[in-house]
């Protein structure tokens, strides 16, 4: 056993570099915590989370779960995170839809919507958000007309300056013994499924495709069946109503909401339109011509046979997007809606704890993304293709 | 057996020619009918009154009024020469490039022809007197085409020039106390798309060397390295680019000894390379991961090490292959520079945002605006041809 | 052995760490000790030979604790923290230069440094970021409009100068909402309010709405313009800030200023004051200093213009202000003609409020001299 024989061990040297690393590291973190401390020191500013507790004075333009100016610095956060994830789960639902409807009109035989399609999606994709959600809310909300001379849209749905007015549903006395029918008619749609599994195993050729409108109809009557038993219907419209400065009733999406809303929607929506046609683009030509010489047409092509297939190779990328578009939401800011990065900047503001808030902020955005891909990562796996 | 006789018929004419494809691409189904009829109302709709109000009650004057603000915000306007003088010299190095390289800059030299006309044209027709400088760069891009075709050792020469151009121009912009001719202009003082062309720039060649190194320590077998390098880009890529950008400016200078205050250019320029590193690695990884096994084993084979191996055999291989991703994250980083209108500094959308605060354009807001939009969209647009026409002729994906 | 070489070297590796990490946190400045050749220069006895230009720089003695004075001397320039966007109090306008009654102070600290109102490097702060940019040391001073409260004073790290401007939060809103200016705050129940953040505006706004019991919603934004803007399309039916900003801006930004109407609800105090980084006690004495020299100076009748024709007054105050007899420069590591300086090449404090707030009509009301009634009193400079 010689001494040389260890500089020339690689496991020995492997070893040796994690540790020099793990030293490089632990030195140059206590170096900066070095610094911090210093700088702390001599700026005579405290750490701790002890501010979390104290009263926020100031006020929040919308929330979603209840605040009041006395109430904590903590529940402010907590009033940001929730606009944050309102935001974000809203987008997500409808930037699919926009974006699906881009890529597969995109790849239209039409040309002019084609031609539209590709339009929007060079125009969104290549200028930045924060300027299209600024042209948004200065250049399009804004500029609506005040609440007295609304513009009226079928439903009725308001367009104002202060607000989009929208017709909602809203509960009457009879709404609670209601909802028992609405539990029952969800729970029976796994019990139809059941039904319907064991009867096709049981029978020897395929049940008709017709059992499968069982799933709708059987739900809707029992909705049904539970309304009329009421004395009073459960639900009626919830219609904006002009009185005095502003409407009463409806649901109202604020300007700051609505505008961040469509500006997400529309600037994600593109990129996912450029995934899906990609996506739809290469699945190889081979499966479109078989399924035509079947006989399929081609929105049956499209439906049964395409789509399937693309969605395996769209899944990723449609997932970074999404985290992309609950990223980008802490844009708000830029515009007046009170999400969890402007609730977060104000705190500091006001206290001038900086690194806690910074702390604060990256994990829940952290959170934020490595849930969502959690999911989406449960769903890929569920559709990936099993190979021999 | 009889010929047969064959006379000269011409197709229908629904088969072939204009009607037919009309006829095929928007009216072939009636759904298609439908939606044709749909698109045509609908651009009628909005395209008619958005072309009155751009020909008759948009005030255009706003633009004209702060088209230097838009360039080079705040920069002092006796030192205008400088930036002139990075534009010549820009022109001057595409020009090299296309004379050396011939097909692979072509693309970006064609976009650089392209909008210098456009440029003069328009300062023609709208009376700017910035035409003269235009002329003299499309000039100079011209005779260095031609220089850069007979210039002995061209591509070397013109490596050296590219690398030596960015350390020049930040000198010529930032100025220096030691050069009477170039008085040091503070950083707080650039603005507009100077400032946005700045901190892509930076932005991007200064990730590239750390996303390589995150990408070699994410695919390596120590454990610690490995984790570390995941760690690194997973948190940096699940945070939004704000939140770094807020980090580096108002928590940065608690990590700094206490002498040590950059200005908020810097510190913007540090939390863009922060972010863009993790951004980088991922795409280098891919490039690395196209590698097969079979360039290892032969450069195993032929007794390189394994550094000598990464850096002479692998990673030009990566990299070339990511060059596509590369031009992606130039193209996004461009965008996402708009972002430091948030915390402070005046580059394009934050200028936008003061010129209407101006008394005398009060209300302008579509006109700022859609101006802004053309900036990102041309720029982009330019960009993205002329890196495409260089993929094409490296042949990138193909071979 | 071959097995506990890798053990060996990690303790050998850990115990390194715990030495290094082992070493106490500097926590007190180290002071700089500068030791400079004094030069004394006799004031001209001879009080019939007018100093037409200040005399030369007398190298003042080094000063315990002045490491951030020392610095901004070694610099030979003041780094100024203001607004930028602010007409009337700090704006710069697109060839870049800079105007205003908190940039004429930091043209006056200069003047007083340096004898030269142009050393000045301005930075733009926003509201968002002006503290910490002061606290982090990235600009010497602040002169940004803003407010002195306690929890800035006691919780942010910072020292504040004296009062500059005494101002109140007041509320604005358009005729056909509010047509009365001496409405209360109930009028505007139910209101939308656009405000800014990270000032102390969102806070008095929520305080002053609780304790009147009127509902309203606020419409944040985090720029002062974008805030104006949406005002002026209809967002809001009232704006709160300052009064003066309200009164400056809104000529400025609002597309037509008769239409609106400022309460006269006060909804606050809000003393504007400059303010410099905790722990250095000199160079906040010399930002003390030179502002209470100019209100004296206007006290004393003294302006820009007359300045020189003073050097030869008897009156002893007059003579210890402009540094003619007296040693008070040098007391705080200046020269003992700051004052004068500040005042030549500036102007006393009624010059520099008339010459950037004369034009938006905004009285001097409470920022008038004591002896006129108003708050601006300079503590007696001997």
């Amino acid at each position: 056993m010689n001494i040389q024989s260890f500089w020339r061990d690689i496991r020995f040297l492997k070893i040796l570099a994690q540790v020099i690393f793990i030293l490089l590291l632990v030195l140059a973190a206590g170096y900066l915590y070095r610094n911090v401390s210093t700088n702390l020191a001599r700026q005579g500013l405290a750490v701790g989370y002890g501010f979390l507790k104290n009263p926020a004075s100031f006020g929040i333009g919308e929330s979603f779960i209840s605040y009041e100016p006395s109430d904590t610095y903590g529940r402010a956060l907590l009033v940001g995170l929730v606009n944050t994830l309102v935001v974000s789960a809203l987008g997500i639902v409808f930037t699919t839809i926009v974006g699906v409807l881009a890529g597969v009109a995109r790849l239209s035989s039409n040309w002019l919507i084609s031609r539209f399609a590709a339009a929007y999606v060079g125009l969104i994709r290549n200028t930045p958000l924060l300027l299209q959600l600024m042209f948004w809310y200065f250049a399009v909300i804004i500029q609506l007309p005040s609440v007295r001379d609304a513009i009226q849209l079928p439903g009725p749905i308001y367009l104002t300056q202060r607000g989009i007015y929208l017709t909602w549903a809203e509960a009457t006395s009879t709404f609670s013994a209601w909802r028992v029918f609405l539990i029952i008619a969800l729970i029976s749609i796994p019990i139809i499924w059941y039904i319907l599994r064991t009867a096709q195993r049981r029978a020897s050729v395929p049940l008709s495709p017709w059992w499968t409108l069982a799933y709708i109809f059987v739900p809707a009557f029992i909705i049904w069946l539970g309304a009329i038993l009421q004395p009073e219907p459960p639900l009626r419209p919830f219609v904006p109503e002009l009185s005095g400065l502003n409407f009463k009733g409806g649901v109202r999406l604020t300007p700051e909401f609505a505008a961040l809303l469509f500006g997400l929607v529309t600037y994600t929506g593109a990129f996912i339109a450029e995934i899906v046609r990609a996506g739809i683009q290469a699945v190889a030509k081979g499966q479109v011509e078989a399924a035509r010489s079947l006989g399929l047409t081609s929105s049956q092509t499209l439906r049964l046979v395409v789509f399937p297939q693309a969605l395996r190779i769209m899944i990723p990328p449609v997932t970074s997007q999404y985290l992309n578009l609950a990223k980008n939401s802490s844009l708000a800011i830029g515009i007046g809606y009170p999400d969890l990065f402007s609730i977060a900047g104000t705190t500091h503001n006001q206290t001038g704890a900086a690194i806690e808030i910074i702390t604060i902020m990256m994990l829940s955005y952290l959170s934020i993304s490595l849930f969502t891909s959690l999911l989406m990562n449960i769903y890929n796996k569920r559709i990936q293709l099993v190979e021999r | 057996m009889t010929a047969i006789e064959t006379s000269e018929v011409r197709p229908p004419v629904l088969a072939v020619g204009p009607l037919a494809w009309v006829r095929k691409n928007l009216f072939s189904s009636w759904y298609n009918v439908a939606l044709t009829l749909l698109a045509i109302w609908l651009s009628y709709v909005l395209l008619k009154p958005a072309y009155q109000w751009a020909t008759t009650e948009a005030r255009w004057g706003v633009i004209e009024a702060n088209l230097t603000l838009f360039m080079i915000g705040t920069y002092p306007r006796d030192q205008i020469g400088r930036v002139w003088l990075s534009i010549f010299l820009l022109a001057a190095l595409i020009g090299l490039s296309w004379g050396v390289w011939k097909n692979a800059a072509r693309g970006f030299a064609f976009i650089a022809l392209g909008a210098g006309a456009a440029f003069i044209l328009i300062a023609l027709y709208f009376g700017w007197d910035v035409w003269d400088e235009w002329l003299i760069s499309e000039a100079i891009l011209l005779i260095s085409y031609f220089i850069g075709r007979f210039l002995p050792r061209g591509a070397l020469m013109a490596t050296i020039a590219w690398l030596l151009y960015f350390p020049l121009v930040f000198l010529l912009i930032a100025g220096t106390r030691y050069i009477a001719t170039l008085p040091p202009v503070p950083s707080n003082l650039w603005g507009g798309l100077l400032l946005t062309l700045l901190l892509t720039v930076v932005g991007n060649f200064g990730a590239l060397p750390l996303g390589i190194l995150l990408a070699l320590g994410r695919r390596s077998k120590l454990p610690v390295i490995r984790y570390f390098s995941i760690g690194y880009i997973e948190l940096i890529r699940g945070v939004p680019l704000i939140t770094i950008l807020f980090m580096a400016s108002i928590v940065l200078a608690l990590f700094l000894p206490i002498d040590v205050r950059p200005d908020l250019v810097i510190r913007a320029m540090i939390g863009f390379i922060i972010f863009e590193a993790a951004y980088q690695a991922e795409n280098v990884r891919g490039g690395l991961q196209a590698i097969d096994r079979g360039q290892y084993e032969a450069a195993n084979a032929l007794g390189l090490s394994g550094t000598q191996t990464m850096v002479l055999i692998i990673l030009p291989q990566a990299l070339r292959a990511v060059i596509p991703a590369l031009f992606n994250s130039f193209i996004s980083l461009f965008k996402d520079t708009s972002l430091v209108a948030i915390i402070g500094l005046f580059e394009v959308v934050r200028i936008s945002r003061s010129i209407l605060a101006q008394s005398e354009w009060l209300g302008t807001h579509r006109e700022v605006f859609l101006f802004a939009f053309m900036i990102y969209w041309l720029f982009n647009l330019a960009f993205t041809y002329g890196s495409r026409r260089m993929e094409e002729a490296l042949g990138v994906g193909k071979r | 052995m071959r097995k506990l070489f890798p053990l060996f070297s990690l303790v050998v590796v850990a115990s390194i760490m715990l030495a290094a990490c082992g070493t106490p946190v500097a926590a007190t400045p180290v002071t700089v000790e500068v030791t400079r050749i004094v030069t004394s220069e006799a004031p001209a006895a001879a009080a019939d030979t007018p100093v037409v230009e200040a005399q030369p720089t007398a190298a003042p003695p080094p000063v315990a604790g002045g490491e951030r004075l020392q610095t901004i001397l070694d610099r030979g320039q003041l780094v100024c923290g203001v607004h930028g966007t602010f007409q009337g109090f700090g704006f710069v306008d697109s060839a870049g230069a800079w105007t205003g009654f908190d940039v004429d102070f930091c043209r006056a600290w200069a003047a007083a440094l340096f004898n030269d109102a142009d050393a000045v490097e301005f930075r733009g702060l926003s509201a968002q970021d002006r503290f910490t940019a002061l606290a982090s040391g990235e600009v010497d001073v602040l002169s940004r409009n803003s407010t002195w409260t306690y929890t800035r004073d006691a919780e942010l790290g910072l020292t504040f100068g004296p009062v500059t401007f005494y101002d109140g939060q007041a509320i604005m809103a358009k005729k056909d909402v509010v047509s009365d200016s001496a409405a209360g705050l109930d009028a505007l129940e139910g209101a939308n309010v656009c405000v800014q953040s990270g000032t102390t505006t969102e806070l008095n706004l929520a305080d002053q709405f609780r304790a009147a019991g009127v509902n309203y919603t606020p419409v944040v934004f985090e720029d002062q313009n974008a805030a104006f803007q949406a005002y002026d399309e209809g967002r809001c039916d009232a704006i709160t800030s300052d009064r003066s900003q309200l009164a400056t801006q809104g000529q400025a930004v609002l597309q037509n200023f008769a239409d609106h109407v400022i309460l006269d609800v006060v909804m606050s105090k809000e003393p504007l004051a400059p303010a410099v980084a905790q722990g250095d006690d000199k160079w906040a004495d010399v930002v003390h200093w030179v502002v209470y020299g100019m209100i004296q100076a206007e006290e004393l009748g003294i302006t820009s213009e007359n300045v020189d024709t003073f050097l030869t007054s008897e009156d002893p105050v007059v003579r210890r202000l402009l540094g003619v007899e007296g040693e008070l420069g040098s007391k705080l590591g200046l020269s003992n003609d700051f004052v004068y300086r500040a005042i030549k090449l500036v102007g006393n404090y009624g010059e520099v409020y008339d010459r950037n707030l004369a034009t938006f009509n905004l009285a001097r009301g409470q920022n008038e001299l004591w002896t006129n009634g108003g708050l601006m009193y300079a503590p007696p400079m001997r």
